[in-house]
C-alpha cells in the first residue's frame, strides 16, 4: 500500500484543466435561471442525483466525473446523499411513470433556491423511450428544468461544462 | 439425449434457430416443469406473448438448449413459479404485462406494474380493469423486529429501487426487494421497430452492458434470417465485448472496495477505467461503444490509432493492475469485511442459473463464451475461473481473474483481426412469413439472452431481453440473510445487478 501511496504522491497529477463553460448551457441559463435568492451559495453546489428511469449509462458517466481525470470536487461540486442537503438535482432518464411520483417527492425535498439540470437525450423529451406507455418524457414535463444537457450518455466533459456553466452563472449573480 | 426426447410436443417450428421451439400440451409444459424441479435442467428464460407462454431450456451437462411454448387457449397457463421459485418475477411480469393468468399461482402481486401506467397488461392487446391495491410485502413476525424502508431513491448515484428490510437490531431477519421503477416499456417499443430501430433499444436496456446487449440482439436477428457475419466483425464484436467487461469489473472491483471504506483501491481503479473507456472512444467513436455491433456486422472499424491506444491500454493494465490485486489481497481490514460476508448458496445459484460471477463465485461453472462457444470466442483460448466460497470476496476475486483474462483476450484479438469487410448486407424482405432467432451473449455481469420474431418486411414483431440479474437479484435477498445491515451496501455491490437490464 505504501508504494501505491508514495507513487500517487511523486508522480504528476492526472486531473485535466478545467474546460470552458458550454456557451450555449450559458445562454440556457441567462434565460431561465432568474431568481435573487442564488447569492447565498457562492461557488459551491451540492448536487443530488436521481435517476428517473435511465438506462444507468448517463449513471456511469456522473460517477466519472469523481475520478482522478475529473475531480469535480475541485470546483466545489459535491454530490449528496439527500435531496434536503442538496442545491442542484441532476435527473437523468425519460421520467418512467413508476417514478414520477418519487422524483416529484424529490424535488419537493430539496430547499430552495434550487435547480434542476436533465442529463442525457431521455431526459430532455424522452429520447428513444419517447411514446411509450410506461414514460412520462422530458423530464420538464415532471418538474421545471433550468439546465439540459444532451448526449447518449453525454461524456464527462459534456457534463462538466454544464455544471461549470451553472457555476458560473449562480456565482454571477452574487 | 435432446431436451425434447423427455418433453412431449405437438409440433416443432421450423422457422426458430438456432435452437429447436416446439409447441407443448400441459402435459409437455408439467414435463419441462417437472425437469425444472428435480434439477435436470436450469430455466434460462421465461417470457410472453398475448396468447402463448414461452420457456428457454439448458441443460447445463450438455450445454444443449431448447424452447417450449404453451398457447394460452384460455388466457391461462400452469404456473411454473409455484413449484420453480426461480421462474417467480418472470411469471408475475408476464400477468402484468400480458394479463394471462398462471393458474394455481400461490403469488400474483404485480411486479413491474406500480399502478401508475393508466393501463393494465399494456401488452395484452385488450381493454380491460386491474384493482390497484397497495403493494404487500411478505410477513416477517417476531418480537424485537422492525422494518427499515430503503428507496427508491437511493444515497449513492445508483439505479432506483425499493429494499424493504426486516431486522433484529443490526441483523436482517429478511430482504424483499421491489423493483420496476425503471420500467420503460422496451418491449412493446420493439413491436413493429425496424431492426436498426430496435438494435438502438437493445443498446440501452442496461447502458453498461451496451456491448452484450447489442451482440445477442445482432446475433438473435442473423440466426433468425441465417445470416453469416465477415470474420473481421466478429473480431470486432469480441474485442469491444472484453473492453466493457474490463471497464466494468475494474469499476465493481474499486466501488466494492469502497463501500468497505477503502477509497485507496477505488482511486485506483477508477483512473483505469478511465483509461479503458477513453480507448474505447479513441477505438470506436464512443466511450460505451453503443450502435457499433448492429445485425449483419458492425457500423464501424477500428479507428487507426485504436489498436496503438489498447495496447498502450494493455501495457498500463499489466504494469498497475498486479500491484492493486497485492493491495486488495494484502489489506487485512479489508479483507475483514469481504470474507464470509454475503454468502450465497452453491444449491442456490445451481437451481436458479445465476450466471457471471454470482454464479462462478459460488461454483456454477457455466460462461456463455465457453459453454456455448458462439464466435468467435470458439476460436479463442481463456479459462473460466470459478470458486467455491460465494461470498463478496470469491465475487472479487473471480473479477479480478476476469480482468487478466479478458487483458489476455484483447491481446489475441488484436493479433487476429483479418481483412477489412465489416457488413453482410441484410435481405430486404423474407418471402416465407416470420422467422426466429435466440442467442446468448456473456455480459460483464452473466449471460444476456435475446429472442425475436420478424415480420416479412424485417420489422420486429416480438422481442425479449433477459437480463442475467433477473436470476441473480432474488440471491442477494439470501445472501444478507444474517448479515448486518451496515454490509448491505458491500453485499449489493458484489452483485452489481441491473435495475434497467431487469426492469426492461
Amino acid at each position: 500500500m505504501r508504494k501505491t501511496l508514495l507513487e500517487s504522491l511523486t508522480h504528476g497529477s492526472l486531473t485535466e484543466p478545467a474546460p470552458a463553460p458550454d456557451e450555449s448551457a450559458l445562454a440556457e441559463l441567462a434565460t431561465k435561471v432568474g431568481r435573487t435568492a442564488q447569492a447565498r451559495l457562492g461557488r459551491s453546489l451540492a448536487i443530488r442525483e436521481v435517476d428517473a428511469g435511465s438506462c444507468n449509462a448517463c449513471e456511469l458517466e456522473i460517477h466519472a466525473l469523481s475520478n482522478a481525470f475529473y475531480d469535480v470536487e475541485r470546483f466545489g461540486l459535491r454530490f449528496v446523499a439527500s435531496p434536503r442537503h442538496a442545491d442542484v438535482l441532476l435527473v437523468t432518464g425519460p421520467v418512467t411513470k413508476n417514478m414520477r411520483q418519487a422524483l416529484e417527492r424529490t424535488y419537493n425535498a430539496t430547499p430552495d433556491p434550487k435547480w434542476v439540470v436533465a442529463v442525457g437525450g431521455c431526459a430532455v423529451d424522452g429520447g428513444i423511450f419517447r411514446g411509450s406507455y410506461a414514460c412520462v418524457g422530458g423530464v420538464s414535463e415532471t418538474v421545471p428544468v433550468d439546465l439540459h444537457i444532451k448526449g447518449c450518455p453525454p461524456s464527462p466533459m459534456d457534463l462538466l461544462k454544464g455544471l461549470l456553466a451553472l457555476l458560473e452563472h449562480v456565482g454571477a449573480k452574487r | 439425449m435432446g431436451i425434447l426426447d423427455s418433453i412431449p410436443y405437438v409440433n416443432a417450428v421450423l422457422s426458430h434457430r438456432p435452437w429447436p421451439r416446439a409447441v407443448v400440451t400441459e402435459t409437455g409444459w408439467k414435463a419441462a416443469i417437472d425437469r425444472l424441479v428435480e434439477g435436470g435442467l436450469t430455466l434460462l428464460g421465461f417470457w410472453g406473448e398475448p396468447a402463448a407462454v414461452h420457456m428457454a431450456l439448458l441443460d447445463d451437462g450438455s450445454a444443449e438448449i431448447a424452447v417450449v411454448t404453451y398457447a394460452c387457449t384460455a388466457g391461462t397457463f400452469p404456473s411454473v413459479a409455484s413449484r420453480h421459485r426461480p421462474a417467480l418475477r418472470l411469471e408475475r411480469t408476464i400477468h402484468d404485462l400480458f394479463g394471462l393468468v398462471p393458474t394455481a399461482a400461490d403469488d400474483l402481486r404485480p411486479w413491474l406494474d406500480h399502478h401508475a401506467w393508466g393501463k393494465p397488461y399494456p401488452l395484452s392487446g385488450r381493454n380491460t380493469s386491474r384493482d390497484a391495491r397497495p403493494y404487500r410485502f411478505l410477513p416477517a413476525e417476531g418480537e424485537a423486529l422492525h422494518q427499515v424502508a430503503v428507496g427508491p431513491v437511493h444515497a449513492g448515484i445508483i439505479e432506483p429501487g425499493h429494499f424493504r428490510f426486516t431486522a433484529n437490531g443490526e441483523h436482517v431477519a429478511r430482504l424483499e426487494q421491489w423493483l420496476g421503477y425503471t420500467h420503460k416499456g422496451i418491449e412493446s417499443l420493439m413491436q413493429g421497430a425496424s431492426l436498426e430501430a430496435a438494435a438502438k433499444l437493445a443498446n440501452r436496456t442496461s447502458g453498461d452492458s451496451a456491448v452484450a446487449y447489442a451482440f445477442a440482439f445482432a446475433r438473435a436477428a442473423e440466426a433468425a434470417l441465417d445470416v453469416e457475419v465477415p470474420q473481421r466483425a466478429t473480431w470486432l464484436r469480441a474485442l469491444m465485448a472484453e473492453l466493457e467487461r474490463l471497464a466494468n469489473h475494474l469499476g465493481d472491483i474499486g466501488a466494492i472496495c469502497n463501500d468497505a471504506s477503502f477509497a485507496l483501491m477505488h482511486a485506483q481503479t477508477g483512473i483505469l477505467r478511465e483509461r479503458c473507456l477513453r480507448a474505447a472512444n479513441v477505438a470506436f467513436g464512443h466511450r460505451l461503444m453503443m450502435d457499433v455491433i448492429v445485425p449483419g456486422g458492425v457500423t464501424r472499424d477500428i479507428a487507426p490509432d485504436g489498436v496503438s491506444a489498447l495496447r498502450a491500454l494493455l501495457t498500463e493494465l499489466r504494469k498497475v493492475f498486479p500491484r492493486l490485486i497485492e493491495l486488495y489481497d494484502n489489506t487485512a481490514s479489508l479483507q475483514d469485511r469481504t470474507v464470509t460476508t454475503g454468502i450465497v448458496k452453491a444449491d442456490y445459484v445451481r437451481r436458479f442459473g445465476a450466471g457471471g460471477y454470482v454464479g462462478r463465485a459460488s461454483g456454477r461453472d457455466f460462461d456463455a463464451r465457453r459453454t456455448l462457444a458462439y464466435a468467435p470466442y470458439d476460436q479463442l483460448s481463456f479459462e473460466v475461473p470459478v470458486l467455491d466460497a460465494g461470498d463478496v470476496n470469491a465475487r472479487v476475486w473471480i473479477r479480478i481473474r476476469e480482468v487478466e483474462q479478458s487483458v489476455e483476450l484483447i491481446e489475441q484479438i488484436l493479433g487476429r483481426l483479418g481483412p477489412a469487410e465489416l457488413l453482410t448486407a441484410l435481405p430486404s424482405g423474407i418471402g416465407r412469413g416470420a422467422c426466429e432467432g435466440m442467442a446468448l451473449a456473456e455480459a460483464f455481469r452473466g449471460d444476456v439472452l435475446v429472442w425475436l420474431r420478424l415480420d416479412g418486411e424485417l420489422r420486429v414483431e416480438r422481442c425479449h431481453l433477459r437480463d442475467a440479474s433477473w436470476f441473480q437479484w432474488p440471491l442477494l435477498e439470501t445472501a444478507i440473510e444474517g448479515n448486518i445491515i451496515a454490509d448491505f451496501p458491500l453485499c449489493n455491490k458484489s452483485f452489481n445487478c441491473s435495475y434497467s437490464g431487469a426492469d426492461l
